[in-house]
């Protein structure tokens, strides 16, 4: 919560002081933590290849899909996409809308549910 | 939680130290959230109602390389090449505050290319499977007809976004060459200043791009 308040990096408040204004409202990190994200969703694109290639499968494969595309999704948002360090105004106005997707996650769910158990019972011959 | 509404219940504007442009350009993303996540729902509970077997992804986007049968290699390149081109947005954004012209111009360059290169890619993975599979919208030979029509419309439409995102790119990159964002030249049908804000809302929207992919290639491709 505290980096909230500040709004730049700290190894960016000696440079960026000078500057104008408008400037101070820019997002200016060190180049090392790009390049460190960058690495990292190398390593977790491929770990996520490998669930493919080694054939995982059942509740393990999806378990592993699931985490390794939310800490990627996670990476970028935060560190590319700077959300880390804007205010939590900002933040939340975008994240916790994005939660409401859950509904209707759930929603289709149920739907198609009903929808496979009825054609299963209608279309499909000889299983039930 | 005190700051939030504070920050709210403010007079003038509720997001504090953040660019107009910017705050626009997340409350578009948040639409284009919500375009997406509807249809990979509707993928879903297409897939989930599917009486026929789902074409298995790896198989059906396997790649024959030097004699041997990679599964879904073609994909596995795609999301490298456009996390580098990621990668490269984000510190064309750091160069760009610094401004130090050339390396934003290079940098959002390369990203341009990567971009293209992406979509080049994805032309040529739709040209196999519409002409060698014959997979079509409405029906396929390897199993439920579904499958053809979630995958034109939501690679389809996130190539439509890349292939914009390559145009503002390049439109971007030559603005930063010439100078207008170090002179404050007023851009194109507007009267407000250029700024270097211009590259980071750029980089915002190309990491959005990048961001549905983890999404497509976790759900659609890898599930």
């Amino acid at each position: 919560m505290a980096h909230a308040e500040g709004q730049q990096h700290p190894v960016a408040h000696a440079g960026g002081q000078q500057h104008s204004i408008a400037h101070a409202e820019g997002q200016q990190h060190p180049i090392g933590i790009y390049l460190k994200i960058w690495a990292l969703l190398f390593v977790l694109s491929t770990a996520s290849y490998l669930v493919d290639y080694f054939h995982f499968q059942g509740y393990l494969r999806w378990f592993l899909i699931i985490v390794f595309m939310l800490l990627k999704a996670g990476l970028i948002v935060a560190v590319f996409m700077h959300m880390m360090w804007e205010r939590l105004a900002l933040l939340y106005a975008i994240l916790v809308p994005t939660l409401l997707l859950m509904v209707l996650l759930g929603i289709g769910a149920l739907e198609a549910d009903y929808t496979f158990f009825t054609r299963s019972v209608f279309f499909v011959k000889g299983l039930f | 939680m005190q700051g939030i509404v504070a920050d709210w219940s403010s007079d003038q504007r509720a997001f504090k130290n953040v660019p107009w442009g910017k705050a626009m350009m997340w409350i578009f993303l948040l639409s284009d959230t919500f375009i997406f996540s509807s249809f990979l729902i509707s993928y879903m509970t297409v897939r989930m109602s599917a009486t026929e077997p789902w074409p298995n992804p790896s198989e059906v986007f396997a790649l024959t390389l030097f004699g041997e049968k990679i599964p879904l290699i073609l994909i596995a390149i795609m999301t490298f090449i456009l996390i580098s081109s990621s990668g490269t947005m984000a510190m064309a954004v750091k160069f760009g505050y610094e401004k130090n012209r050339k390396m934003t111009f290079i940098l959002l360059l390369i990203t341009a290319a990567f971009g293209a290169t992406f979509v080049g890619m994805q032309a040529f993975e739709w040209t196999k499977l519409i002409v060698e599979e014959g997979v079509r919208p409405w029906g396929n030979p390897m199993g439920a007809a579904q499958f053809g029509s979630s995958f034109f419309m939501i690679t389809g439409f996130h190539g439509t976004h890349v292939s914009i995102g390559v145009i503002f790119l390049i439109i971007v990159a030559i603005k930063v060459l010439r100078g207008d964002l170090d002179h404050e030249r007023p851009g194109f049908l507007t009267g407000r200043k250029g700024k270097y804000e211009i590259v980071e809302i750029m980089g915002l929207y190309w990491h959005f791009v990048d961001l549905v992919w983890v999404f497509i290639f976790a759900v659609f491709y890898l599930w």
